[in-house]
C-alpha cells in the first residue's frame, strides 16, 4: 500500500511540471467565451503575436450553459459567441453592449444577407457580428431513396419506416412539423403547436431513433437513408461518403447564425472589438472556416477559399433569397415550457 | 449442469456489460479515420497528436495538480476530523457525522451552484484556487467516511500503553495509531484522488475563463462532435488506472513474503 502511494505521487509531481506557464502582456488581454472546437487554434497563437493582447479563452457547449455563467456575473468575458435567439434574449435582458462600429472596420466583409438575417435577433445590428452561420436540411443516401427529396414529406413517407433519423432537440423538431405544415418556425399558437406535435406523434413509429451527433456516423456508415442534420456537418459526411446528399426542403427551414457580442460587464471592451475585427479579416476567417467547415459569413474569405467545388457549394454557401429561411427567436419562458411539454408527449407516446 | 451454464452466462454478460464500451473507445482510439461509422486504418496518430496538443496536455496537467493537490489536503482534514469526532460523545459524534455526510449526498449540481453563488457573494475572483477549494470541500467527507471504520478497529490499550511509557501524545499518534489507519487513509486519499478527477458539474461552476480540466475540456466539444484525440487520452487513462490498480493489490503480498522470510 505504502509503496503503490510514493509511486502515485511520483507520477503526480511528474506530471505537474508539464504545461504550467503564465504569459504577461503588455497590451492588456480580452477574455473570450467560445463554443468548443470552434476557432482554429492557430488564429488565437497569431493574435497575441500581431496584436500583443493576450487571449483568455473558455469554451462552453450550450447557449443554456453559456447564459447563467455571464447573467450571474460570475466569470467577466470580453467576448462572446451566443447564437441568434440567445442573442435576442441577452439583448431583452440588457446583458449587451453596443459594438463601436468604427473600431471594426473589417465588419465590412461581412456579406450584406447575413446583416438582413440578423435583424431578426438584432434588429438594428447594434450588438452583434456574424461569426458561423448554417441552414437544418435533409441529408439522404442516393442509393437508398429512389425520387430526388425536395420537401419535408419524405420524412413522413411510409416507404423509409425505420430508416429516418430526427433531431432529438425540441426547436429543432418542432421546426420541421412546423414547417411541414406551413406555419412560423417560430409559432405560439397552441393550435399550430398542437398540430405539429400530432404531426410528430405520427411520424414517431417511422423513426428509426432521436439523435443528436449520430445522425453524421449513422449517416456516413449507411445505417438510415434520411436524416435531419445541420449543414456544416453535411459538407463532412459527403466528403466520406459520395453517397450523400444534402437539400433544404421547398417548405423552407430554419437558419442559424452564431455571433460575436460583447457583454455589458466586458473589462477590455477595445480588445474585444479588436478581436471582432481580427475574426473579420478575410484571411483569418478563411483559416477558421477550413477549421470548423461551418459556413462563414464572410463574403472576402469566400473569394479565397480555393476549391471551386467548395466556394459554389451549394450546402456551404447557398443563394440565401432562393429559400424561405428564419432564425429562431427567444419564446419567452413560458413558450419555452410549452415546447417542452409537448416535445414530451411526443417522447412518451 | 444447466444451472452451472446460466451461471458462466450471467458472469460473462456482466462482464460485458462492463468492458464493452471501454473497448470499443480502446479499438477507435487506433481508427485512422475520424468517424466511428468507418475503419480508416490502424494508427497511432491521434496519440502523437494528443501530445502535441497543449490544450489537451494543459488540462490534463491542470486535472492531476487539483486531483492531487485537493486530495492531499483533504485526506489531513479529513483525518483530523476522523480523530476529532470519534473522541466526541456519541450524540455530537453522531450529529457530526450527519453533518459530514450531508455534502456528498447532496446533488453535485446544488454544491455547484451553491459554491458559484458563494464565491460571487464574497467578490472572489474564479480561477484555480475557487475550483481547488471546492475540491478540498467535496473530499473531506470521502476520507472521514473510510478513515472512521478503521479508528473504531485500533485498540487503544496500545496506545495507553506507549503513553505510560512516555511518548508525548503526537509521537504515540504516529507510532501507534496511523500504522493502524493507514490503509484507510490511504484508500480516502485514493478516493478523493479519483473524485476530483471525475468531477464535472462543480468544476464547471466554479471555474473561471481559461482555466479548464478534463472533464470540462471534454464536454465542450460536444457541439463538434469528440476528436479522436480524446479517445486516445481516455485509453491512456484507463490504463494507467488499471497498472495503478495492479500495483496496489500487488504490493501488500509481496511485503507480507518478506516479513515472513525475515
Amino acid at each position: 500500500m505504502k509503496k503503490s502511494l510514493v509511486l502515485l505521487l511520483c507520477l503526480c509531481l511528474g506530471l505537474m511540471t508539464i504545461g504550467c506557464g503564465s504569459k504577461s502582456s503588455p497590451n492588456g488581454k480580452v477574455v473570450v467565451y467560445n463554443w468548443g472546437e470552434y476557432i482554429d487554434p492557430d488564429v488565437l497563437t497569431m493574435f497575441q503575436e500581431e496584436t500583443g493582447i493576450e487571449v483568455v479563452y473558455d469554451e462552453f457547449e450550450t447557449n443554456e450553459i453559456m447564459y447563467p455563467k455571464v447573467e450571474s456575473g460570475a466569470s467577466k468575458y470580453d467576448v462572446i459567441c451566443p447564437s441568434d435567439y440567445m442573442i435576442q434574449k441577452m439583448i431583452e435582458h440588457d446583458l449587451l453592449s453596443e459594438i463601436n462600429f468604427d473600431n471594426v472596420p473589417n465588419s465590412t466583409n461581412i456579406g450584406k444577407d447575413y446583416w438582413t438575417q440578423s435583424k431578426q435577433f438584432d434588429p438594428d445590428n447594434l450588438y452583434s457580428v456574424p461569426y458561423c452561420w448554417g441552414t437544418v436540411g435533409i441529408l439522404y443516401n442516393k442509393t437508398m431513396v429512389d425520387e430526388p427529396v425536395t420537401s419535408w414529406s419524405v420524412l413522413w413517407d411510409e416507404k423509409y419506416a425505420d430508416n429516418i433519423l430526427m433531431q432529438d432537440s425540441v426547436r429543432d423538431a418542432f421546426m420541421v412539423a412546423l414547417s411541414y405544415a406551413g406555419h412560423s418556425i417560430n409559432s405560439t399558437d397552441p393550435a399550430q403547436l398542437e398540430e405539429a406535435r400530432d404531426l410528430l406523434i405520427q411520424q414517431k413509429p417511422l423513426t428509426q431513433a432521436y439523435v443528436i451527433d449520430q445522425v453524421r456516423d449513422k449517416m456516413i456508415g449507411g445505417e438510415a437513408a434520411i436524416g435531419v442534420i445541420y449543414s456544416g456537418e453535411a459538407i463532412f459526411t459527403q466528403r466520406e461518403n459520395p453517397d450523400l446528399e444534402y437539400v433544404i426542403p421547398d417548405e423552407g427551414t430554419n437558419i442559424w447564425i452564431d455571433s460575436w457580442v460583447i457583454p455589458k460587464n466586458a473589462e477590455n471592451k477595445e480588445n474585444a472589438e479588436k478581436f471582432i475585427d481580427y475574426m473579420c479579416r478575410a484571411d483569418i476567417a478563411l483559416k477558421n472556416f477550413d477549421y470548423i467547415t461551418y459556413s462563414t459569413p464572410n463574403d472576402a474569405a469566400k473569394e479565397l477559399i480555393e476549391d471551386d467545388d467548395i466556394r459554389n457549394s451549394q450546402i456551404a454557401f447557398p443563394d440565401l433569397s432562393q429559400y424561405k429561411l428564419s432564425t429562431f427567436s427567444y419564446l419567452g419562458e413560458e413558450m419555452d415550457e410549452y415546447y417542452n411539454q409537448l416535445w414530451k408527449e411526443v417522447k412518451s407516446e | 449442469m444447466i444451472v452451472n451454464r446460466l451461471k458462466k452466462i450471467y458472469v460473462a454478460l456482466i462482464f460485458i456489460l462492463l468492458y464493452a464500451p471501454i473497448l470499443t473507445l480502446i479499438v477507435l482510439s487506433f481508427n485512422a479515420s475520424k468517424t466511428r461509422a468507418k475503419w480508416g486504418g490502424f494508427t497511432i496518430k491521434w496519440y502523437l497528436s494528443l501530445f502535441q496538443n497543449e490544450q489537451i496536455m494543459t488540462a490534463l496537467s491542470t486535472t492531476l495538480i487539483i486531483a492531487f493537490v485537493s486530495a492531499l489536503i483533504a485526506t489531513v482534514i479529513g483525518t483530523a476530523a476522523s480523530i476529532g469526532i470519534f473522541s466526541m460523545k456519541k450524540g455530537w459524534r453522531t450529529f457530526y457525522l450527519g453533518v459530514t455526510n450531508i455534502p456528498m449526498l447532496n446533488a453535485d449540481i446544488v454544491t455547484g451552484i451553491s459554491f458559484m453563488l458563494l464565491y460571487i457573494a464574497i467578490g472572489a475572483s474564479f480561477g484555480f484556487p475557487t475550483v481547488l477549494l471546492a475540491h478540498i470541500t467535496f473530499n473531506i467527507p470521502y476520507v472521514i467516511l473510510s478513515v472512521m471504520p478503521k479508528l473504531k478497529q485500533v485498540n487503544y490499550s496500545t496506545y495507553e500503553a506507549a503513553l505510560d511509557l512516555g511518548a508525548s501524545p503526537v509521537y504515540a499518534f504516529f507510532k501507534v495509531i496511523f500504522p493502524e489507519i493507514l490503509s484507510g487513509v490511504a484508500s480516502g486519499f485514493l478516493l478523493s484522488f479519483t473524485m476530483s478527477l471525475d468531477d464535472f458539474i462543480i468544476t464547471h461552476f466554479t471555474k473561471g475563463p481559461g482555466f479548464d480540466t478534463l472533464s470540462t475540456k471534454i464536454y465542450t466539444e460536444v457541439k463538434k462532435g469528440i476528436k479522436p484525440e480524446m479517445y486516445a487520452l481516455s485509453t491512456l487513462l484507463f490504463l494507467s488506472v488499471l497498472i495503478l490498480l495492479f500495483l496496489v493489490n500487488k504490493t501488500p503480498r509481496k511485503e507480507k513474503k518478506q516479513i515472513i522470510k525475515e
